[in-house]
This record gives C-alpha cells, sequence and structure tokens, in this order.
C-alpha cells in the first residue's frame, strides 16, 4: 500500500477486473451448509459496520461546518449504505430464511447486531468524526482489496464495486487529517485526543475469532490480523504527516463484532433509524 | 394463431438511447455507460443494468424510467436485471457523451494519469490535484478542486482560476 492513497492509480481498476474475470453464475459458498452460520455472521458484521457508520455520519447532515464538508459526509453515508444492501442482501440470502437487507437492517435489535464498536461511537466534534472515518477508511480498503481475491464469487463482485468508492473515501480522509493534525493548535490537539480516544476501539478490527477463522478457512476473506500491517503502514505515514503521534496502545475493546457487548450508544441509534420501520412494519411510499 | 410481437434488441437499444440519465438529461442511460445488456429470456424482454454507485439514489429512478420508456414502446413483459460485476467505469461514457457533458458545464473523466506516485504525493502536498481537469466553459486548465465530493455521488466540486466560475467534474472511478 502506497504512503499516501493514490486513487488516480489504476489499481482499483485492476483489481475490479480481475474479479469480473473470474465471474461465474455459481458461488458454491452460497449452498454451504456447514459454513452457512459463519458465513452469516460474517456477513452481517460487514454489512451492519457500513450501516451504523453510514447512518452516524448522515447525522451530520445540514449541520457539518462546512458546505463541502456537508455534502461530502452525505455522500460518503450514501456509499456505505450502498454497501450495507449489498452486504446484508447477501447475507440475507445465504441465510435462506427470506429475510431481505431491510428486514436485516430495520427488524434486528441492538444484541443482535455484529457492528464494529467504533462505528457507533457518537460523533463527538467534526475532528473526532473524521478521525473515525480515517481508522475506519484505511481498513476498508485493506479489507476490500483482499476481498477481491475472495474464493466467493458474490463477495468479491460487491468489494470489487464498494473498493472504488472506499478508496475515495480514504483519500479524502487522510487528506483532511493531514490538514487538522497539521493545522492550527486548536485543530491539532482535537484530532490528537479523537486519535487516543478511538485507538484501542479501532483495534477491534484486527482481533480474529472463530467465526472470522471458519470463512478465513474457507477463502472467503483473510483473517483480520493479517489487515493489520497494511492498516498501519498507511495509518503511520499519514499520521505522521499530520504531526499525529500513533498511539502505542495495544489493547482491543472488543464486543461489538462478536455481539456480546455493544455500548448504549447502539440501542440510541436503532431506535432513531428504525422507528418508521418498528411502528408501521412494511411501510412503504 | 398468435403472432409475436417481441421487438428486435437493435431496437430495444435505439429506444434506451432516448432514456435520460435523471440528475444529468443532456446523457442518456446508454451513453453513460450503465446498460449493460439486452436480451430474451423466452418472452421476457431482460435489460441488465449496472448501478454508477452502489448507494447512488438515482439507480431506482434509471429503473423506472426504462420502465416507463419501454411500456411506451408496448413492452410488457420485461424484467430488469442489477447487475454488479463488472462494476462500472468512467472509461464507458463514450466521446461523444463526454462533448454532451463538457457542453453541458460538467468537465468529463480525465484519464490522464499522474506520472508516478511520488509527483502525485508532491501534488497534494502542494495543494494541487494530480489531474488536469479543464474547465468545460473557458477551457483553462487552471483549476482547482473544492471537494472530492459534489452534487452527486459521481462528481466533484471545481473552480476555474481562470474565469472564476464553480463547476463540477465528472469523476473517475
Amino acid at each position: 500500500m502506497p504512503s499516501l492513497p493514490d486513487m488516480n492509480s489504476t489499481d482499483v481498476e485492476e483489481l475490479a477486473h480481475r474479479a469480473a474475470e473470474r465471474q461465474g453464475p455459481h458461488d458454491h459458498h452460497l449452498h454451504d451448509e456447514e459454513l452457512k452460520p459463519a458465513f452469516f455472521e460474517w456477513l452481517c458484521r460487514l454489512g451492519d459496520t457500513t450501516l451504523v457508520l453510514g447512518h452516524r455520519i448522515s447525522e451530520w447532515c445540514g449541520h457539518a461546518p462546512v458546505l463541502e464538508e456537508d455534502i461530502a459526509l452525505a455522500n460518503v453515508a450514501l456509499d456505505l449504505i450502498g454497501h450495507t444492501q449489498m452486504w446484508l442482501g447477501l447475507a440475507g440470502e445465504v441465510e435462506g430464511k427470506g429475510r431481505s437487507a431491510d428486514e436485516l437492517a430495520f427488524r434486528r435489535d441492538a444484541m443482535d447486531f455484529r457492528s464494529l464498536l467504533l462505528a457507533e461511537k457518537p460523533n463527538g466534534d467534526i475532528g473526532f468524526t473524521l478521525t473515525r472515518q480515517f481508522l475506519f477508511d484505511a481498513y476498508h480498503v485493506a479489507l476490500l482489496r483482499a476481498l477481491t481475491d475472495s474464493s466467493s464469487v458474490r463477495v468479491s463482485e460487491i468489494a470489487a464495486k464498494a473498493l472504488k468508492e472506499a478508496s475515495y473515501h480514504l483519500d479524502r480522509s487522510s487528506d483532511l487529517i493531514i490538514r487538522l493534525g497539521d493545522g492550527t493548535e486548536e485543530s491539532h490537539r482535537r484530532v490528537q485526543k479523537a486519535l487516543d480516544t478511538l485507538w484501542t476501539y479501532a483495534n477491534e478490527m484486527f482481533v480474529t475469532d472463530s467465526v472470522d477463522e471458519a470463512v478465513a478457512e474457507a477463502g472467503i476473506a483473510p483473517r483480520p490480523e493479517t489487515l493489520r500491517a497494511a492498516w498501519d503502514s498507511h495509518v503511520s505515514a499519514v499520521l505522521a504527516e499530520a504531526t499525529l503521534k500513533r498511539p502505542d496502545n495495544d489493547f482491543a475493546r472488543t464486543g461489538g463484532r462478536n455481539g456480546e457487548r455493544h455500548s448504549e450508544h447502539l440501542g440510541h441509534l436503532l431506535a432513531e433509524m428504525q422507528f418508521l420501520q418498528r411502528a408501521y412494519p412494511d411501510a412503504s411510499w | 394463431m398468435t403472432v409475436s410481437t417481441r421487438p428486435d434488441t437493435k431496437d430495444v437499444w435505439n429506444w434506451l438511447s432516448d432514456v435520460p440519465d435523471p440528475e444529468i438529461p443532456v446523457i442518456s442511460v446508454t451513453d453513460l455507460g450503465i446498460v449493460r445488456d439486452v436480451r430474451y429470456e423466452d418472452e421476457t424482454l431482460v435489460v441488465a443494468v449496472t448501478p454508477t454507485y452502489s448507494g447512488c439514489p438515482a439507480t431506482s429512478v434509471i429503473e423506472l424510467d426504462i420502465e416507463t420508456a419501454l411500456a411506451a414502446k408496448g413492452v410488457s413483459d420485461l424484467r430488469i436485471e442489477r447487475r454488479l460485476s463488472p462494476a462500472w467505469s468512467t472509461e464507458w461514457i463514450g466521446e461523444e457523451a463526454r462533448e454532451k457533458l463538457r457542453a453541458y458545464g460538467i468537465a468529463p473523466p480525465s484519464e490522464s494519469q499522474p506520472s508516478s506516485q511520488i509527483a502525485s504525493r508532491a501534488a497534494r502536498l502542494a495543494g494541487r490535484t494530480s489531474l488536469v481537469v479543464a474547465c468545460p466553459r473557458c477551457n483553462s486548465t487552471e483549476t482547482e478542486k473544492i471537494s472530492q465530493f459534489g452534487s452527486t455521488p459521481c462528481k466533484a466540486a471545481y473552480r476555474c482560476k481562470s474565469c472564476f466560475e464553480p463547476f463540477d467534474y465528472f469523476k473517475c472511478i
């Protein structure tokens, strides 16, 4: 991974072509009964994270400090919710109980969510939001790159599509972290504080458990810990450029991705996001 | 005896070339390269459409517009297939369509590649983008990026330093 992402390189395009070439009508993983529970769970981890983060940043719509940022955050939110439709749509197919992406998104309660704790953190100030976004984007790009090589055709197709968008997200958030970190004393202080707060949450992205082992064994996804090196090299380079200090803390706050212990914030977020479908099931317009 | 009235796929492609993109009405859905396939499955006409961006709200509007346009031509047995792969690329926008975009005030996607990672990085640190984007109004290449994200997911916001006009740039994907 380059020290700063270069989104005009042909790399992303190449990965998309490669994913498309391996396209076939049949994805045998979708009918693997033994793999099903882990595959479903893993897809929910991806889709729930993009959903919760997408919803979080959409909360800035109409409130961001400058118009361009307002529009950019809404655009990134839109992309992430688009990814959610694909991941949770596939999760529903794998599960085989006829649940759609909407049903998974709007009719599950907090304990059934498998989103990263990082994603549900409240927005804080714009520096906090962008720091959270930067830490996630760097992971997201590393993960999607790896997934374009997935043994599951369906997963690789979604990854190839999502990677094109996530690359722009990382490009932008890296740029803003450099500008804020190497900006004024106040912006530097705020971003450093956000970084120190969020670091142990970010560490959850690289924890490997039995679900990850099962999908890795099937060649569907990399073990999360293997993404750490690419993430670290990009994040460290940007932080150095931004004159920010990389926190030295390997402790990982876990419980979001495996669903054991979400923070109270998730329930509040879902209460707002799911209200309409809860109050008026199957409402459409 | 029933007479098959199913239209030729060539005609269907022609009709689709008259369906405008809802957000950029000067180009059609075929100009944009999002119609990937037109075929018959038995008597059902299948039109494969790929989204530009995965969360683009125009996708369902486009599908509805295609349905409406084909219904007006008498196609009733229609299925729209959403195809994900290969992922849409701005390379699929034809030369003629690029000209239409420019005339409309949107700078078309620029396939110009930065000479190297280092050059591109240096440009970024100097606040410049490595892309050469010509102003669709005065054609000056003295332009700057205001924001990576513009009025729709597919565009970025730019400003011309020669004629001072802001404009949209259709970004490469």
